[in-house]
């Protein structure tokens, strides 16, 4: 616990790597006698995209949940910038598969809430909330109830929230797994772009290695019982082309069949 | 149901079996049936009468009070074990058993402990209500979608702050499906409590008739009860649908 | 971990019923016996047979009128769920029937069929068959789609798709129609002892309040609970061994 923080973030910041905004070190997860996560350590770059890819039930979300705070890890640690993590906290927001919206509340006091809960004043919050909804294109539904709205615009509710309490880091658990292709096409789009603006660092859990591969600067893939990083890899050549064409690049398909080829023996 | 193209409102029969009513007991087929014109017209003579105006009366006092005290114990106590394991092992047999209880059966001994009166008559009316309104409460805390548990502490909110904004209304769809059918098992409890304690407001009314052979006289309470309860219940349904949307949203 | 729960039901049980010993001691009430002395009063008409014959007294209306219930309540729900005409006609009945106070009519059914049995057994009709009712009529009206069409599609007849489709499809939830069907039944059988004429437990309850032998009336009561709970008890057991938890219907009474 009492590391001397100091050194690493001196060496980080003087060696030519890019700087780490969470580190995972060494994290074991058992629920009983099951052991869920086995001394897993990884690295996620400031500013970067990673993604966590791995067939169901490798442990990906607990690792995701374990960064948020959400779950204690039965050993290890998770630093971000530098502070280990005890809990939930203000660095840190976390985008949730099945929205989390609250169903009483209107899109602009979902999206309001995480501030809200954080005593922000409600002009304030509410000045803010406005800002996000229409950087995701809800713009005219702030008075909208979630039962009103499609999943796709529901998850953008769930995105405007975590973008409103402005943390360093988002974590998303599987966030487009719950709507339909089309919408997740261009959420896959809209994420790219919101990468490029935020400057903020992303962490996105998902089990399609197609989506793995189109939105990432860093890929972790995970494999199951107990859980282990396998193997990193870094699209690097693809995030300097054309997004419109990287469906038919000939690297994209190289490394989305490299993926299959590792994770195949791992489906049943 | 359509006839001719026509569609039938739901509840239009009831005029169908109020007209057959009226038939019946025109032909004099039975003394215990006067006709419905007969029973309605005896209801306008009745409404105004103090001896009405005192039972219904008594009754209204006795069962609001029975639902106020149901709802007042029953929430929190179910809301308590739906949040401690210990507690709702240790009261969820008991609230099982009172559930599927045939409490007629505790009357006699609510008599004999508060007498034959208004008191008995509330706590039995609490009795038949609170039950469903624990298990309901319990029910709905613990069914909260456990994302949105996660979702208020991610955010990092107080325990306070979750409660009061997040879980209570979370569980407020099954707290109200659980007062409405409360609240349809105190209309029953009030009435046979008046029954077995039959000094008070309906049940003394019921004495007097059937003492009398007042046959009209009986119906026309029958309607208004009958009436009544029925109303209440479709409006707690009313607003239950409003709040329908929740579930969808789980 | 079952020990931890069935310890804590026993520490359950053990604080409830202490609780009414000490109450029963002080005592709250004149009319409050202990719990010990009320157990040894349940003993004592066990012993002498007085309970038995008391409960046959008590199940005779409750079982000829469940049975009735059940065979009318079930034909009519299965009409109305099926037939329009028959919804419209009918349901509006239970409807009204399942919200009002039927208690009410016990007066009125006195005056008309005396203090007999026949009155017992419709006080137990009129309380058991709306949900008998509403439950088969809602779940044969609910049966999914999906599976009638298929019967169609492969070219069932409406008597097989009712026979073979239909039916199975509702029985777990016409099933705990019946459950609840008996428990209300079991509230209308006592309500009649108590009201009409004390028989049975009814009677007990009754003559012995009357004569201030509270302890033999308490374990009257606590008899008549406990054997309705253990019997209901039974019945959501079959039901659960029959259908198992994922097709039990849920019905609000």
């Amino acid at each position: 616990m009492a590391m001397p923080q100091t050194d690493l973030s001196l060496v980080e910041t003087a060696g030519a790597a890019p700087q780490m905004a969470v580190r995972v070190r060494g994290v074991s997860k058992t629920y009983g006698s099951v052991e869920a996560l086995r001394n897993l350590s990884l690295d996620f770059p400031r500013g970067q995209l990673t993604s966590l890819l791995g067939p169901s039930g490798c442990g990906k979300t607990t690792l995701l949940k374990i960064i948020a705070g959400l779950l204690e890890p039965t050993a290890g640690e998770v630093e971000v910038n530098g502070h280990p993590v005890t809990g939930p906290g203000p660095d840190r927001a976390f985008v949730f598969q099945d929205f989390a919206l609250l169903p009483w509340a209107t899109v602009l006091r979902n999206v309001a809430f995480g501030l809200e809960l954080r005593g922000v004043a409600r002009s304030e919050r509410e000045a803010i909330a406005e800002k996000y909804i229409a950087k995701v294109g809800l713009s005219g539904f702030e008075k909208s109830y979630p039962h009103e709205l499609s999943g796709g615009m529901r998850q953008r509710v769930g995105l405007a929230r975590a973008l409103a309490v402005d943390a360093e880091v988002l974590l998303m658990d599987e966030p487009f797994s719950a709507v339909d292709e089309q919408t997740r096409r261009k959420f896959q789009e809209d994420l790219l772009e919101l990468v490029a603006q935020e400057r903020k660092t992303f962490i996105f859990v998902t089990h399609s290695i197609e989506e793995a591969v189109y939105v990432s600067d860093q890929i972790a893939i995970l494999l199951p019982r107990p859980s282990r990083v396998s193997e990193i890899i870094r699209p690097e050549g693809l995030r300097t082309k054309d997004v419109a064409n990287i469906r038919r690049d000939s690297e994209y398909l190289d490394i989305v069949d490299r993926i299959w080829a590792s994770l195949r023996s791992y489906v049943e | 149901m359509k006839i001719f193209g026509v569609r039938l409102p739901g509840m239009s029969s009831l005029i169908l079996w109020g007209l057959l009513w009226e038939l019946v007991g025109r032909t004099g087929f039975s003394f215990f049936l006067p006709p419905l014109s007969e029973v309605i017209a005896t209801l306008y003579e009745i409404i105004g009468t103090a001896a009405f105006q005192k039972a219904l009366f008594e009754t209204a006092y006795a069962f609001l009070a029975g639902v106020f005290f149901a709802v007042v114990i029953g929430i929190p106590v179910g809301i308590l074990m739906g949040k401690s394991r210990l507690i709702d092992e240790l009261l969820l047999p008991w609230v099982n058993i009172f559930l599927s209880a045939p409490l007629t059966a505790l009357v006699p001994v609510l008599m004999v402990l508060f007498g034959f009166g208004m008191k008995a008559i509330v706590i039995t009316t609490t009795l038949f209500a609170i039950w469903i309104i624990i298990l309901n409460a319990r029910a709905g805390v613990q069914g909260i979608n456990r994302s949105l548990v996660e979702m208020a502490r991610s955010f990092g909110a107080r325990p306070w702050d979750a409660f009061t904004k997040v879980y209570f209304w979370a569980a407020l769809p099954e707290i109200l499906g659980g007062v409405r059918i409360g609240v349809i098992r105190a209309v029953k409890g009030v009435i046979i409590g008046q029954l077995l304690i039959s000094i008070v407001g309906f049940g003394a009314l019921f004495e007097l008739y059937s003492a009398n052979f007042l046959m009209a006289h009986f119906w026309a309470v029958l309607i208004v009860l009958f009436a009544l309860a029925f109303t209440l219940a479709e409006f707690l349904a009313w607003l239950e649908r409003k709040v329908a949307y929740y579930a969808a949203a789980r | 971990m079952p020990e931890r729960s069935l310890v804590l039901k026993l520490l359950s049980a053990a604080i409830v019923f202490g609780a009414w010993e000490i109450a029963g001691r002080i005592p709250v009430s004149y009319a409050f016996p202990t719990f010990l002395d009320s157990m040894a009063a349940l003993f004592a008409m066990l012993a002498d047979g007085a309970l038995l014959t008391a409960f046959a007294d008590t199940l005779r209306p409750l079982v000829i009128g469940v049975a009735i219930s059940a065979v009318l309540g079930i034909a009519i729900g299965l009409a109305i769920g099926l037939s329009g005409w028959f919804d419209w006609l009918f349901s509006p009945i239970f409807i009204v029937m399942q919200a009002a106070p039927l208690a009410a009519l016990i007066p009125l059914l006195v005056m008309v069929y005396g203090i007999g049995l026949t009155s017992k057994v419709f006080v137990v009709c009129i309380m058991a068959m709306p949900v008998i009712v509403l439950n088969t009529a809602g779940a044969v009206r609910n049966t999914p789609a999906s599976l009638t069409e298929m019967g169609r599609a492969f070219l069932g007849t409406r008597r097989d798709i009712i026979l073979k489709i239909v039916l199975p499809a509702a029985s777990p939830l016409i099933f705990s129609g019946l459950r609840l069907g008996t428990s209300a039944g079991f509230i209308g059988a006592i309500l009649a002892e108590l009201k009409i004429t004390p028989t049975g437990v009814g009677d007990i309850i009754t003559y012995s309040r009357s004569i201030a032998d509270y302890p033999s009336m308490y374990a009257a009561i606590f008899s008549i609970i406990l054997l309705a709970v253990l019997f209901l008890n039974v019945l959501e057991m079959i039901e659960r061994a029959l259908f198992g938890g994922r097709f039990r219907g849920h019905a609000s009474d």
